[in-house]
């Protein structure tokens, strides 16, 4: 459940920020809360994680990192926390998931993003990866993306009532 | 890009914050003026350098659910399904992968209920099994990429 006056900072700005000086105050008229609210809730937000940053996000592509290769591992069960950590933390992962196996169509339970100027400079870092994971690791492959179908970020729907589980 | 816009981008690929004025300190610090820095968002939004500024939410932490999902989709009957997976809103990302499971999507909503409903749809629409790969565990470091 989002708090509603939250669900509506989400709704009023998902899409970007107002292109302004103060986009808080263009926020704090399109929503009917307070300049000092809006900031505040911000605020809190970004305290408990609901709102990582508030920045530009880049079209890595246009940026110049032109492959982003998902690798995904069969990782030993009683490792994967620890070894996900460690890849988690190298910096060119951007993010690092575990997710379940779904046997016999997927067989991987840890997910890496890893990007590159090119498909070569992927491959030699998807090999750092595969040096941690030693012998913990069963079985690897990497998914290069081919072209971005849908790009909007995550939005709620307007009008959808929170409380309906439907 | 010049030395001067590749500081400012990498500044604001880090970020801003939530204050009356958020661009105030950039502005000093690049010796410019705010209106300048917003106009500098604008023109790279419009360029597609950026494809959004603003708040990035985590929906979890917000209180709503999300997920990572998968099809096989015949390559004849590629476009179609690509349309029909992107009219949803609750799909936030979706990539065309070089592998046999050739869609990848993110979908996020306001419940898990709500994400079932929405795979639901899209397997009844395509015909199309969806595998559904939850996020069990994050193991999350800031990145930010570094500009060109």
């Amino acid at each position: 459940m989002i708090d509603p006056r939250d669900r509506q900072l989400v709704l009023a700005t998902q899409a970007g920020l107002p292109l302004d000086v103060r986009p808080f105050h263009r926020v704090a008229e399109a929503t009917g809360l307070s300049v000092a609210e809006v900031l505040a809730r911000f605020r809190a937000m970004r305290a408990r994680g609901a709102v990582r940053r508030i920045a530009a996000v880049p079209h890595h592509v246009r940026l110049g990192l032109r492959a982003n290769g998902m690798s995904v591992w069969d990782v030993d069960d009683a490792r994967v926390d620890e070894l996900g950590a460690r890849v988690g933390a190298l910096d060119f992962v951007s993010h690092c998931y575990r997710r379940p196996r779904r046997p016999p169509v997927w067989p991987y339970n840890l997910f890496a993003m890893v990007h590159g100027r090119s498909v070569t400079e992927v491959e030699e870092k998807v090999a750092v990866i595969a040096g941690l994971m030693g012998e913990a690791c069963r079985g690897h492959d990497v998914l290069y993306s081919v072209r971005v179908l849908k790009k909007t970020g995550i939005r709620l729907a307007a009008g959808e009532d929170p409380s309906c589980s439907d | 890009m010049p030395d001067r816009d590749r500081e400012l981008l990498a500044a604001l690929l880090r970020g801003i914050e939530p204050e009356e004025r958020p661009f105030r300190a950039l502005a000093e610090r690049f010796g410019t003026s705010e209106e300048a820095i917003v106009a500098r968002i604008r023109r790279w939004l419009a360029e597609g350098l950026l494809t959004r500024f603003g708040p990035l939410f985590d929906i979890e932490k917000l209180g709503g659910a999300v997920t990572l999902c998968a099809m096989a989709v015949p390559p004849e009957r590629f476009e179609a399904v690509a349309a029909a997976v992107g009219r949803h809103p609750e799909v936030a990302h979706n990539y065309e992968r070089a592998h046999h499971l050739n869609m990848w999507f993110v979908v996020a909503a306001e419940s898990r209920a709500r994400i079932d409903a929405v795979i639901r749809a899209i397997e009844r629409e395509t015909g199309l099994a969806v595998l559904d790969l939850p996020k069990e565990r994050e193991y999350f470091l800031e990145f930010v990429p570094e500009p060109p």
